[in-house]
């Protein structure tokens, strides 16, 4: 009895065998899920198994920006033409709502009255409403826009309808891939100068203009050759043919729906997370850079910015994170996401609900944890660093 | 408090029982029946707010089976999606909701049709001012399509046969697939011509509408059970059954009580004047009396919700019996 007393008052026991206790209740409970789903299944004659992603998927899609999707290619097919279209649609919202929720936070900290009130109401509104209606909404509006015969016209060659937007389609002909080396080239070339110019920075104190010689490397060569060899490049219009536009490119209104909402959902977040960054900054970092001269455009970069990001980027990452798994919305209006095309449509004709779901939540904590080591690499990039 | 204790004994006891659904609605006192969320003529609430339609009636016609009242029926709306799990889960009894029985739903998803009671085929509804007559001008339409439906892959199906492209702009449910259509966002809009006239009769002028005249597909809709409860998949089968057997033997719900003295054998079988046909489905002996006296024939239930008489004005059709150039047709009572 006493040498029992003994065991639960020392602490280390006692953590070890609660831990141990939590961590064995909690495998109990997953295999007590796994068997009584897999008992009934087999109970109600419901078939099990993987097989079901090599048949064909006998349904279109009709936005497949990557991959020429037909209905005879297979179940594995629609899974993988929903996995590009969630990775499209986050990846541009968090581009955007990067953009945006930076500026707006930096707006919210202007000295302009109108402007500040302006990007108050944008966050206050756009944060406390439910992302779904706002979703719906920009789908509402987006296909009352004009009909497909009665479409807005621009220079001929771009039309908006509430079939989307068409534009006309670059053609690369042979010769382009030159220009395409020289871009990759002109890219390489500008990293290397910029760490040669640092180097001879640090050394001496001469500057050079790193950013003007970046673009004259990456935008002006590249179409200097692109003429040389005879622009190589044609384009190919849209035209009214029939019921659509045929040929030229086309943006959905249900991916501009997905990509508007997405984006200024979160960004309202992201500014915010910008502007607590920033106002992190003690004042005194702002004073004695001014007492040192710096003009205030390289206050802001060179002295603010680097020290608020490492209060932003933390944040930041669970903004990605959430607009990543927000777009599984992309359900609401027929935009053909994972979740839509595989997690739906699949599931659905095939009756394999559990698998199907296995596969999607796998691809969504991949998609996320993938995301997380990215940013946690840059979050540790720009920690302080003490010598 | 027993009647309570056993109705909690007999749901806790639901989870595991998957014979016995006949003994479990006996228990429990209702019939759980999977329907629409709503599409007119086959299951919709009317202006009363009592549900109706050929769907409906069907749900009906199985609970004055089991205990002789109409009314004791818990309709419980389901999806697309969510019927199927709802059925295997058990959390209804039986699906009467626009369900084409197909091989793999029959056999992969473990489910038992038990008949028909609606043949029904795909169809294309079109503005008329597009000025299309046939489906096979449809070549680069945008086509409205509910997913996770058979008349997805039929239109694939269709389209790829044809060798004419289209663009298909997936929706969740018929009112979507409206507002998407009236818009003018999809040029075309498809599902089971039953549900395009459904559709067509909300328009706010029908008369702007053309339903086309090909049917692509074959789509039997009927009532389904969980597979492998023979007893209860008979007793749905054969509720069924019973109202087209009335409509053949010409027994409706105004003469069924003067049938009863009738001289046709095959009559009193039905209404259970002979024979002992309750008792062999567990059933009372004139339960097909009470179905035909409460809810009438299959002739008067199709008349009554999507007849040429209805908003829908569906012709009988294939729908017709055997014997009038239709396809309906029922096993004999015997």
């Amino acid at each position: 009895m006493r040498s029992n007393f003994n065991f639960f008052s020392d602490e280390k026991f006692r953590s070890i065998f609660f831990q141990t206790l939590v961590i064995g209740l909690f495998a109990l409970g997953i295999f007590f899920i796994v068997q009584t789903t897999a008992y009934n299944l087999e109970k109600r004659n419901i078939a099990t198994g993987w097989r079901f992603l090599s048949d064909p998927a006998g349904f279109d899609i009709s936005f497949s920006p990557f991959i020429n999707f037909k209905s005879t290619d297979t179940h594995l097919d629609v899974y993988f033409v929903g996995v590009l279209n969630t990775l499209l649609v986050s990846f541009c919202g968090c581009i955007a709502a990067t953009i945006l929720g930076f500026l707006v936070g930096i707006i919210r900290l202007s000295s302009n009255w109108l402007l500040v009130r302006v990007a108050y109401i944008y966050v206050e509104f756009t944060r406390n409403v439910p992302l779904l209606l706002q979703i719906i909404l920009w789908y509402s509006i987006l296909i009352q826009l004009p009909r497909v015969k009665q479409s807005l016209e621009f220079l001929d060659v771009f039309f908006i309808s509430n079939r989307g937007i068409y534009s006309p389609r670059p053609v690369f002909e042979t010769g382009f891939s030159y220009v395409f080396i020289a871009i990759i080239l002109a890219f390489i070339s500008s990293f290397v100068i910029r760490s040669w110019a640092k180097k001879r920075q640090d050394k001496t104190g001469k500057q050079f203009p790193v950013l003007s010689s970046a673009f004259g490397l990456i935008i002006i060569l590249p179409l200097l050759l692109f003429f040389i060899i005879g622009s190589p490049m044609s384009f190919d219009y849209p035209a009214l043919k029939g019921f659509n536009f045929k040929g030229g490119m086309v943006i959905r209104p249900e991916f501009i729906a997905m990509f508007l909402a997405l984006t200024i959902y979160t960004a309202a977040f992201i500014s915010e997370t910008v502007r607590s960054g920033i106002l992190s900054v003690t004042k005194g970092q702002r004073e004695a850079s001014a007492s040192l001269g710096l003009k205030k455009s390289w206050i802001m970069r060179l002295i603010i910015i680097p020290q608020a990001l490492r209060v932003i980027v933390p944040p930041l990452t669970s903004q990605y994170l959430n607009l990543t798994k927000n777009s599984s919305l992309g359900i609401a209006v027929g935009y053909a996401d994972l979740v839509h095309g595989f997690g739906g449509i699949s599931l659905n004709q095939t009756g394999q609900a559990i698998e199907c779901m296995v596969i999607v939540m796998a691809t969504y904590l991949t998609i996320s944890l993938t995301i997380s080591v990215f940013m946690n690499i840059y979050n540790r990039s720009i920690q302080f660093k003490e010598k | 408090m027993k009647k309570l204790l056993s109705i909690f004994a007999v749901s806790v006891f639901a989870f595991a029982a998957n014979a016995g659904t006949l003994d479990d609605v006996k228990n429990r006192g209702f019939l759980k029946c999977g329907v629409t969320t709503g599409l007119a003529g086959f299951a919709a609430p009317d202006d009363s707010g009592e549900w109706a339609g050929l769907d409906a009636d069907m749900c009906r016609a199985v609970a004055v089976a089991v205990f002789g009242d109409r009314s004791k029926v818990e309709f419980i709306t389901t999806t697309g999606k969510s019927r199927f799990p709802t059925l295997a889960s058990g959390e209804v009894d039986m699906l009467a909701r626009n369900t084409t029985w197909t091989i793999s739903r029959d056999v992969n998803l473990g489910f038992e049709f038990v008949g028909v009671n609606f043949y029904d085929g795909q169809g294309f509804m079109i503005p008329s001012s597009l000025g299309v007559s046939s489906a096979t001008e449809l070549d680069g339409a945008t086509v409205c399509i509910q997913t996770g439906t058979t008349t997805e892959l039929n239109l694939a199906d269709f389209f790829r046969l044809n060798g004419i492209s289209y663009e298909a702009l997936p929706i969740e449910t018929n009112d979507e697939g409206k507002e998407n259509l009236f818009a003018g966002r999809c040029d075309v809009y498809t599902t089971d011509a039953s549900g395009l006239s459904s559709t067509r009769a909300a328009a706010a002028d029908p008369g702007k509408w053309l339903v086309l005249p090909e049917i692509i597909s074959k789509e039997p809709l009927g009532p389904l059970v969980r597979h492998g409860d023979h007893q209860w998949g008979d007793v749905v089968r054969w509720s069924l059954n019973a109202m087209i057997i009335a409509e053949e033997l010409g027994v409706t719900s105004e003469n069924v009580d003067a049938q009863k003295s009738s001289n046709v054998p095959e009559v009193l079988r039905l209404l259970g004047v002979e024979g002992s046909y309750g008792e062999m489905l567990e059933l009372a002996p004139d339960w097909a009396y009470q179905i035909i006296k409460q809810i009438g024939n299959y002739s008067e239930s199709y008349e009554a919700n999507v007849g040429p008489d209805t908003p829908l004005e569906i012709a009988r059709g294939l729908n017709a019996l055997w014997t009038q150039g239709g396809i309906l047709y029922a096993p004999p009572f015997r």
